[in-house]
């Protein structure tokens, strides 16, 4: 094969991957359009007459013909039930990762480190599935037997049922699944630190624990950026898990409630979209479930969009791996 | 001599933390709890996975196919679901291997014009970031088309389907495609540029350098992004959920052999546990720990593959 013609073949298989990406975004957001026009900015908010399982009941049950479809949807627990579960695991499992990062570079004694690195390899493999399986069948019925003490449920009994499948249970096992993906990524940066860098400060007497704090992880700040950014897209993007453990409730938790607050089920976006899988041919319901995937989408790009960002600075002081 | 066995023993035999502030006390303390912690987690569902395995897990099992109906409490194993994921995995990095490498060759090697090479570059590390979900229902919308319908079956009204084998391996594909994509390009750049100068000083094209020099020398790499990414295949539930059709069993469509099948829907060992947990309609949690188990096994394998190329790749040094 001559080299032009290699080049031509190899650049069309590049551009076939590039088309792939621009024709899923806009495929995505244009079907999802019409739920979005139908609402305009109050599909963002929260409010309506009906809960937002309520909305999605009459969004799928809407009569035939396309004039009469039903669009009307206010969102904002399910965006809310989102943001409130990413979050809370991104920060627990930040600090988590970042302490466990230091230990598996600096302090772990060797053999504590052979071990350390495959576990961490090997819960960042671990299928979603599995941690929900176990957050289902084990976490949810001891939440809810041991932890909900009875008056609890009585309280609240008009308003939600309080069965073990909450917020507390989906942040744990969340943090769970995406701490071990910041871990790999903040040992490698660390381990890319020149070593005279530290050198230097140990030789100036800082101890161990001042010299990596102040000068590795302040070093290596933007790869500590970029691996909470693509595990916050792990997280928004998690699925599966969430549906199995979160309650499936469109419903917004309240800090208000006090402890109760960590017991009430909430269902992300994603989640909503999985459970949504057999309405797909009812065309309302399934532009719908477009406009959650859209919104979807455009977070992680936007998400992507930081991370590209933050190890484009790293690159600046030549700290790339 | 390696930085980190010349630093540990040094600062180690000289520092006493009895001298440090009470403050970096605790932050070392927080450290310990934190690495323990990690190895502690990772452990109990390990163990807490095995042990259910071995309690559940049965011959028969894997022999039989799942029930017809709904609930598999009675009867039924996951025969099925294995051949739903060795299929989908198989036909996945069939697809995203070539895609992947080219790629990466592409963007390597040539990265001509710098602004399609940078498009490109950014556009494999939106896919990477994109929720799996995403995908799939990208594929569902994408693929539903009128022109699509020979990858799966029509429904009455001339409605396609848009779920089958596939559909979801295409899409499935995308899953594996960053991984390979990185990892064969992490090789490539790890190929010395003098390398390549030696094979076109002796009259060789780019493309003749491509096969016969650096194909050959990045195969670890590209063998680590395939298990890698078949390990992502075949873990990934939410894909197979809406693209798979719901069906537990294989339904072929149509006559042909193999073709039937793969037009057809099923599922795979990931959505054999989700619809046999609390969440779905199985209702049998025994035959969903056991498929959990085979899958943690599948994907243990598949990382242990990883650091057996990892090992072995030490030995091809370039002077």
């Amino acid at each position: 094969m001559s080299d032009q013609r290699a080049e031509r073949l190899l650049g069309a298989f590049a551009c076939v991957v590039l088309l792939m990406i621009m024709l899923m975004v806009v495929s995505v957001i244009a079907k999802a359009w019409p739920s979005f026009a139908h609402n305009g900015l109050a599909w963002f908010g929260s409010g309506g007459a009906k809960t937002v399982d309520a909305q999605l009941a009459d969004i799928f049950n809407s009569p035939s013909g396309a004039k009469n479809y039903v669009y009307e949807l206010r969102a904002w627990p399910l965006l809310y039930g989102t943001a409130l579960i990413t979050l809370s695991s991104l920060v627990i499992g930040l600090v988590f990762a970042l302490l466990a990062a230091i230990f598996i570079v600096e302090f772990a004694p060797k053999r504590l480190q052979r071990i350390l690195e495959p576990a961490v390899r090997l819960l960042a493999a671990v299928p979603s599935v599995i941690y929900g399986l176990i957050g289902v069948l084990v976490l949810v019925p001891f939440v809810g037997n041991s932890l909900i003490s009875t008056e609890r449920k009585q309280d609240v009994i008009y308003v939600v049922q309080l069965s073990g499948n909450s917020v507390l249970v989906a942040v744990t096992v969340l943090t769970v699944m995406i701490t071990p993906i910041m871990v790999a990524l903040i040992v490698v940066a660390l381990r890319a630190v020149p070593p005279a860098w530290t050198e230097g400060s140990a030789a100036l007497g800082v101890n161990r624990w001042r010299t990596i704090w102040t000068i590795s992880v302040r070093a290596v700040r933007p790869a500590i950026i970029a691996a909470a950014v693509l595990a916050c897209a792990r997280a928004l993007g998690e699925a599966i898990m969430l549906s199995m453990v979160s309650g499936s409730l469109g419903f917004s938790p309240n800090p208000l409630d006090g402890l109760t607050f960590l017991f009430e089920p909430a269902r992300p976006l994603a989640s909503t979209i999985v459970e949504g899988a057999e309405g797909f041919s009812v065309a309302p319901f399934g532009q719908t479930m477009y406009a959650f995937g859209a919104v979807l989408l455009v977070s992680s790009l936007f998400l992507s969009l930081g991370a590209h960002h933050a190890k484009q600075s790293l690159r600046r002081y030549g700290l790339t791996p | 001599m390696a930085a980190g066995a010349r630093r540990a023993p040094r600062t180690r035999a000289v520092e006493s933390t009895a001298t440090w502030r009470r403050s970096d006390r605790v932050a070392l303390a927080l450290c310990w709890t934190a690495g323990i912690a990690l190895c502690a987690i990772a452990l109990a569902i390990v163990l807490f996975m095995f042990y259910k395995g071995i309690e559940t897990l049965r011959p028969a099992l894997l022999a039989d196919r799942p029930a017809e109906d709904a609930s598999q409490r009675e009867a039924g194993g996951f025969l099925d679901p294995i051949v739903g994921t060795v299929l989908l995995t198989v036909m996945g990095t069939a697809i995203a291997v070539p895609l992947g490498v080219a790629t990466a060759l592409w963007l390597v090697e040539y990265g001509r014009p710098r602004a399609l090479a940078r498009a490109v570059e950014s556009g494999i590390e939106v896919i990477a970031g994109t929720p799996s979900i995403v995908l799939a229902i990208f594929g569902l919308a994408f693929f539903s088309q009128q022109i699509f319908s020979f990858l799966s079956f029509t429904a009455e009204g001339n409605a396609v389907f848009g779920r089958s084998f596939f559909i979801a391996a295409m899409m499935m594909s995308f899953i594996a495609l960053p991984l390979v994509f990185g990892s064969t390009r992490e090789a490539l750049l790890a190929v010395p540029g003098h390398v390549r100068e030696a094979s076109y000083a002796l009259g060789k094209t780019r493309w003749a350098t491509i096969r016969r020099v650096l194909l050959p020398s990045i195969r670890p790499g590209i063998a680590t992004g395939t298990a890698l990414g078949m390990g992502r295949i075949a873990g990934d539930t939410a894909v197979v959920v809406i693209l798979l059709g719901a069906t537990l069993r294989l339904d072929a469509v149509g006559e042909a052999p193999i073709i039937s099948t793969l037009k057809g829907t099923g599922s795979t060992l990931t959505s054999y546990v989700y619809n046999n947990s609390p969440a779905g309609e199985g209702n049998a949690y025994d035959k969903a720990y056991a498929a959990a188990f085979v899958l943690l096994l599948v994907v243990i394998a598949l990382n242990f593959t990883v650091d057996l190329i990892a090992r072995g790749r030490k030995g091809t040094r370039w002077t």
